[in-house]
């Protein structure tokens, strides 16, 4: 089988719009959440959300690249650029190969909103213009990256909800250790605006700790009262090892293994059995034992449940070890559709710069997350691996190992 | 409407809203071949003439219309029937 490799990465965040932002962010437990007042006129139980300003794109793509890019593709761009740069990949390089492009994304609501919102003013649809159908499909991200960069290889979204950009990469090592392809851009996008949360801020899932912004995303904290919504565009470069080496690039770390599973239970509420099946899948896959790794970057998000079940879930396959766990969602909040493969970044920025960064705002464990080990200040470690988790609606869940090289 | 003033309007339009480079507005560019404007262009094009002038392009009408000067032809007749 073909050795994958991590030889590119770019982000676009909450926490940093590049990656020594993002990086000098996670070292110091920066938040990136804000109080919205937009969102509290518009009768949001929760302004919350993490915010990061719109690229400005006019004079860098033309007219035609940009009326179909949606905010969020936006952001992916941006993150593609440099994830392309610190790969030493140029326009010349993906004119010449089949490269391919794999994005998790999984909602345009904008686009969506506004095209809808045009028809029923203007009761026609020749009034719509030719941007808001590359705008508003789930594909948008993949779709307009595959032009901008003139892309030749596979080329599609995946939607699994929070788990998106996690099963992109995912899919994306196994089209490469399949020796399908060579090189691929891998990622995760996630719209920043009302119209995208407000349905699932009906679901009384957001913290409503409105005062302290900064203070609201505290995962595993006795104390949490939900999550924060977020968002932005991270891209991970993965390729085969031969590849990298023909190329002489920088490598950042190896993907060893990608677990899978499906809850099989309910659509919105966690369970422990489906992410010990993930995580067990990878580190089999990933032909290591569980003691071999020394970080977790847990998907905890914030609420009640999902972080008491996750814990229980990571006790249950790391009890003997106890790998140093933090979430990087105490900074950013949730980023959902992007939050997969983000967190990769994070987790390896960690990795290559021998520091976990901390689970901020965890004053008090409570009965379960005490049973972790979880790191509350950015604490220096020696990470060989680690691990990813990303689940979502419907009871997907995703678990990544990157080793480093 | 003068028709001096359609087409300043239009070309200032074509500028503004489609990103033609100011060099290239000449009546007798190609709207595809010399200005680019592709089918998709077209489409907004609907879009931006309603909005400035207040009537909407039929397609059908559009069949003949190659040159920028077809264009502010076509544009001047729908304003100015007589």
């Amino acid at each position: 089988m073909t050795r994958v490799v991590i030889t590119g990465m770019g982000i676009y965040s909450v926490i940093g719009k590049n990656l020594p932002e993002v990086e000098n962010s996670l070292r110091h437990g920066i938040s990136g959440i804000i109080f919205d007042p937009v969102r509290k006129e518009m009768g949001f139980r929760s302004a919350l959300t993490g915010m990061v300003e719109r690229p400005q794109l006019k004079g860098v793509l033309d007219r035609r690249m940009r009326v179909g890019l949606p905010v969020q593709g936006e952001y992916a761009y941006i993150s593609t650029l440099e994830a392309l740069k610190n790969a030493g990949i140029e326009q010349s390089y993906l004119d010449a190969h089949e490269v391919g492009i794999l994005f998790g994304n999984d909602s345009s609501a904008v686009p969506v909103v506004e095209s809808v919102d045009i028809l029923r003013q203007k009761k026609d649809t020749m009034m719509i213009g030719s941007g808001y159908i590359f705008q508003s499909m789930n594909s948008t991200i993949s779709m307009n990256l595959s032009v901008i960069f003139r892309l030749k290889g596979v080329n599609f979204t995946l939607s699994g909800a929070c788990a998106s950009g996690s099963h992109a990469i995912g899919i994306g090592y196994l089209l490469i250790k399949q020796g399908l392809q060579d090189m691929i851009i891998c990622g995760g996008a996630q719209e920043i605006n009302p119209e995208s949360t407000a349905s699932f801020d009906a679901l009384n899932a957001f913290s409503i700790r409105e005062s302290e912004p900064a203070k609201a995303s505290r995962p595993f904290d006795r104390d949490r009262d939900g999550l924060v919504p977020s968002g932005g565009a991270a891209t991970v470069i993965i390729e085969s090892y031969e590849s990298a080496m023909k190329r002489g690039a920088t490598i950042f770390g190896e993907v060893i293994g990608y677990g899978f599973s499906s809850n099989g239970e309910h659509i919105s509420m966690p369970n422990v059995d489906g992410p010990v099946r993930a995580m067990q899948k990878a580190i089999l896959d990933a032909g290591i034992k569980s003691s071999e790794i020394n970080y977790i970057n847990a998907h905890a998000t914030s609420t009640p449940a999902g972080d008491r079940n996750e814990a229980s879930s990571i006790d249950l396959v790391f009890g003997a070890s106890k790998p140093l766990v933090s979430s990087t969602k105490s900074m950013t909040g949730h980023e959902m559709w992007m939050g997969g493969a983000s967190e990769v970044i994070y987790s390896a920025i960690m990795m290559n710069q021998g520091f976990v960064a901390p689970n901020i705002n965890l004053e008090n464990p409570d009965d379960v997350t005490v049973k972790l080990n979880i790191a509350t200040k950015t604490t220096p470690c020696e990470i060989n691996a680690f691990l990813s988790n990303s689940f979502g609606f419907g009871g997907t869940n995703s678990s990544l190992i990157i080793r480093k090289v | 409407m003068q028709e001096n003033e359609i087409i300043r309007k239009i070309n200032q339009l074509l500028i503004d809203e489609i990103e033609i480079d100011e060099t290239q507005i000449n009546p007798a560019a190609d709207l595809k071949k010399d200005l680019g404007i592709d089918s998709l262009d077209f489409v907004d094009l609907f879009v931006i003439i309603e909005n400035n002038f207040g009537f909407k392009m039929k397609a059908e009408e559009m069949a003949d219309v190659k040159s920028l000067q077809d264009f502010y032809s076509y544009i001047i007749k729908r304003i100015n029937p007589n």
